[in-house]
């Protein structure tokens, strides 16, 4: 039998040590989660209201079991170190068990089915008819974006075929992301490097990509999507407050992905329009 | 179960270098090979995070190796490369490959793995993979550029930079998946096959019940990661495009060799195998964990079939919630509804787990050894870690979080430091078995305490920052204004302080690395049974001899974790203790 160094005063010393860790840890955590000089910026959307009151729902309850299991975790180290009295054979309690797995499986299914309302007004409502679209389209390493105009219909891009042969007839940079000039719908078409939307009504995104997938992201909307080549993926929401915003690409997309950004930006009905105009001045 | 042992055909121990330390087919040096493999890789892993910490802080640096100012590819490679080392050559190697093949044979008293020869082509395997890997470093273009997680068309589209490399990862990854499938069928077979008689599974200590189900893991899991791999090399090489859709345009180039493809497709088989993956990180952890904490506070498990069944629920319930990786990705929201109720539950198993830790604790003897200090530092890690998941297991919350620094929390409290806190408290409890010499116990409790401080000051700060939506794999923090890097304010100054911390705690690193080698070379000679442990390991010399047992079939009378019965004299009765012994030591 090996020996065994019986060293209570050690042991109160490391106890304490590692007690006093998991306090000083836990009030930290907890003061920082509560005075939160690094957060959310306001969200401006509805959902996005709804999404932070279930982050905050979340928050507070692992805010419970984190500070219960830490200084539990603590108050078990310090009571129970070597004191020189033999330890309590236990082999478990069964009821306890049940308690506890049934507490869990309530507290945790109960917290992800709430979750499940504001993922349903992203995903699962469909946009309304009469919503403006727009493209987003994500390439290596900028955004861009297509408004319909004022006739409402977005135009056809050349096809594969069409850039293939303008490309044989000596047009080097054609591509299957341009616009094809003999659709009359494009002719009124709308591409520019920064979104810019009216304050208080729904809009629909279109999200694709080029290349490689990217992700489009605006915090203070709340509202991440991937855009994924060879989808065209849907997403709508109603942004409540002017002001311009960060779009950032949140899908590693290659050596550029760390500058492929561009601005968000909520005006009011008159500059809306006014935006729109000078727009389409310009292509 | 089985009436008798099956007895693993011994072969007579190995003469001359070769044959017992390089292509050994003892168990216990293959153990020690993959633990070695691990060791370099770990540090490998944490000098290319290093070099991330320093550019994020202090882009303007001119650093060796990167030809002056770092460039945005070689972060975006270093990253890539750091994350693969890491997951596959240290956390998937270390506490199954590592300790599962030292300890597993002797821990259910047999003499050797079911397949030894197999045994040391799987480690040669994974080290033929670490070679193919490390060897994109050095190619034309250096190392991939699209992240361990490999996203297509990214990983498939030539980049200008990382191609060869790309190539050679998919292969080196695949080699990798060989290897551990050649691994997971030995534990299973050896594991059914070779107990010693009298044990049955309800008396499989839980580092053995933890080492089967991951093995299982791996035999369901890295088949699927194989393939994907295979398709992958196709669509890179062979002109093939089971992942890249039509019509891309690259940089004004038209991508016509590629169409019909699914980017999705490659995301749900790599996630298919990635989370049970990340599963097979930790269980082997939360085996040591139990053990080890039973152990040094001289209690039995509290709730062993709990424990057992809570491990089985785990591996379970791990391969149906792959799709919480991908509620942002464009697939069915449908889907990401079910997937997360799925996470959800998988939370209630590993908070039984917590619960059943506290509970050995409660009413215990405790001795602070540096193995006990890092299981205990194991629970609160793992504590932490879960609890962030809770956040992401919900799309709606993971809409605002998803690939942000939040994401980068949770996964290096749970991965890159709980299951490394396991590898840390069996290398401190383990060390004498295997090396027949202790090591320094107060450098081991200086390297606990700096370490267990450092990693909360690393990552803690990380939830901030991803709540506040600093994207991930940002090579370049200058561009984005929120990220504050342009002025050096706001969330730029929570980056520093962790790249501080991050040095810190990385070079408390070495005290591990000196007092593992010093306690090989020059350390105290061990007992058979330093700890007065239980289990089998605990009867065999110190190191153990080259079939385990001298030739001997231990018989197993009592579960895995008797300390402190009442009325014995002694407080532990080990596992092979005859009921006669027991009576004689009767107080």
């Amino acid at each position: 039998m090996g020996k065994r160094k019986r060293d209570c005063a050690g042991s109160t010393t490391v106890a304490a040590t590692f007690s006093i860790f998991l306090a000083v840890f836990t009030i930290i955590t907890v003061y920082l989660f509560i005075a939160k000089p690094w957060w959310f910026p306001p969200s401006i959307t509805e959902v996005g209201d709804l999404i932070d009151s279930q982050f905050h729902r979340t928050l507070i309850i692992t805010g419970i079991v984190f500070v219960a299991a830490q200084l539990g975790l603590a108050w078990v180290i310090f009571r129970f170190r070597d004191q020189n009295k033999p330890a309590a054979y236990s082999e478990g309690n069964n009821t306890m068990e049940v308690v506890w797995t049934l507490a869990t499986i309530v507290l945790f299914v109960g917290l992800g089915l709430y979750a499940e309302s504001a993922w349903a007004i992203v995903h699962f409502t469909p946009a309304q008819p009469g919503d403006l679209q727009i493209e987003v389209v994500g390439q290596q390493f900028q955004w861009n974006f297509r408004y319909a105009g004022p006739d409402g219909k977005f135009g056809r891009y050349k096809t594969v075929e069409q850039a293939l042969a303008q490309r044989k007839r000596g047009d080097q940079s054609a591509t299957p992301w341009q616009l094809d000039t003999t659709d009359p719908d494009a002719k009124d078409d709308i591409i520019t490097p920064i979104m810019a939307v009216p304050v208080n009504r729904e809009v629909e995104l279109l999200i694709r990509s080029m290349d490689v997938t990217h992700s489009f992201f605006v915090r203070e909307l709340r509202l991440k999507q991937d855009a994924v080549p060879g989808m065209t993926i849907h997403m709508h929401f109603t942004a409540t407050k002017t002001g311009d915003y960060e779009l950032a690409c949140a899908e590693l997309c290659g050596l550029g992905h760390y500058r492929m950004k561009s601005t968000f930006r909520v005006l009011n009905e008159t500059d809306f329009a006014q935006w729109m105009k000078d727009q389409a001045a310009s292509q | 179960m089985a009436s008798h042992a099956n007895v693993a055909h011994v072969h007579a121990a190995p003469s001359g270098f070769i044959r017992k330390y390089i292509f050994s087919v003892d168990h216990k040096v293959i153990g020690i090979q993959y633990y070695l493999l691990a060791l370099f890789s770990v540090f490998l892993g944490m000098t290319l995070s290093i070099f991330m910490r320093i550019h994020l802080v202090w882009p303007e640096i001119n650093l060796p190796f990167f030809g002056g100012q770092m460039k945005p590819e070689q972060y975006i490679a270093l990253l890539t490369m750091h994350g693969t080392i890491m997951v596959f050559m240290v956390l998937t190697t270390a506490p199954q490959s590592g300790f599962g093949n030292y300890f597993l044979p002797i821990q259910i008293g047999a003499a050797d793995m079911a397949f030894p020869v197999i045994n040391m082509l799987s480690f040669w395997t994974t080290f033929l993979s670490l070679v193919v890997m490390v060897a994109a470093f050095f190619v034309e273009g250096g190392a991939p550029i699209s992240g361990w997680t490999a996203y297509t068309p990214l990983s498939i589209l030539k980049q200008g930079v990382g191609d060869a490399g790309q190539t050679l990862w998919v292969i080196g990854l695949a080699i990798f998946c060989a290897a551990s499938l050649m691994g997971a069928l030995n534990f299973i077979t050896t594991l059914v096959d070779l107990r010693a008689p009298g044990l049955s599974l309800m008396r499989l200590p839980l580092t053995v019940w933890a080492w089967f189900v991951t093995a299982i893991l791996g035999l369901l899991a890295f088949g699927v990661l194989l393939a994907a791999c295979v398709l992958l090399l196709l669509d890179r090489v062979a002109g093939t495009s089971f992942f890249v859709p039509g019509g891309l345009v690259q940089t004004g180039q038209i991508v016509s060799e590629h169409s019909g493809g699914s980017p999705l497709l490659w995301q749900h088989l790599f996630w298919f195998f990635g989370h049970p993956e990340v599963y097979i990180a930790i269980l082997p952890g939360m085996g040591v964990a139990s053990h080890v904490l039973s152990t040094f506070s001289r209690k039995p498990v509290f709730g062993y079939r709990a424990m057992v069944y809570a491990l089985c629920g785990i591996g379970f319930l791990g391969f149906m919630v792959w799709g919480h990786h991908m509620f942002i990705s464009g697939m069915s929201p449908y889907t990401a509804f079910a997937f997360s109720i799925m996470t959800m539950s998988i939370g209630v198993p590993s908070a039984i787990k917590t619960f059943n830790w506290l509970g050995t604790l409660w009413g215990g003897r405790i001795h602070f050894t540096t193995a006990m200090l890092f299981a205990l530092g194991f629970v609160s890690l793992f504590v932490t870690g879960g609890l962030s998941g809770l956040f992401l297991a919900q799309p709606s919350v993971d809409l605002p979080l998803h690939d942000t620094y939040f994401v980068v929390a949770h996964f290096h409290l749970i991965m890159g430091v709980a299951a490394i806190f396991g590898i840390f408290a069996a290398t401190y409890f383990w060390f004498p078995k295997m090396f027949g010499k202790f090591m320094n116990e107060t450098i081991g409790k200086i390297h606990f305490w700096l370490t267990f401080a450092g990693v909360y000051c690393i990552f803690m700060p990380m939830h901030f920052l991803g709540i506040a939506g600093h994207m991930r794999r940002y090579a370049d923090l200058t561009a984005v204004d929120f990220l504050g890097g342009a002025k050096h304010i706001g969330l730029w100054k929570v980056q520093y302080f962790i790249s501080i911390a991050a040095f810190i705690t990385i070079s408390a690193q070495l005290l591990f690395l000196a007092n593992f080698i010093w306690g090989i070379w020059k350390g105290k000679r061990a007992p058979i049974n330093p700890w007065n442990a239980t289990t089998l390991e605990w009867t065999v010399p110190s190191p153990p001899p080259h079939d385990n047992f001298a030739g001997r079939v231990p018989t197993v009378y009592h579960g895995p974790y008797e300390f402190s019965v009442p009325g014995q004299k002694q407080d532990f009765i080990p596992q092979d203790m005859t009921p006669e012994e027991v009576l004689r030591d009767r107080s």
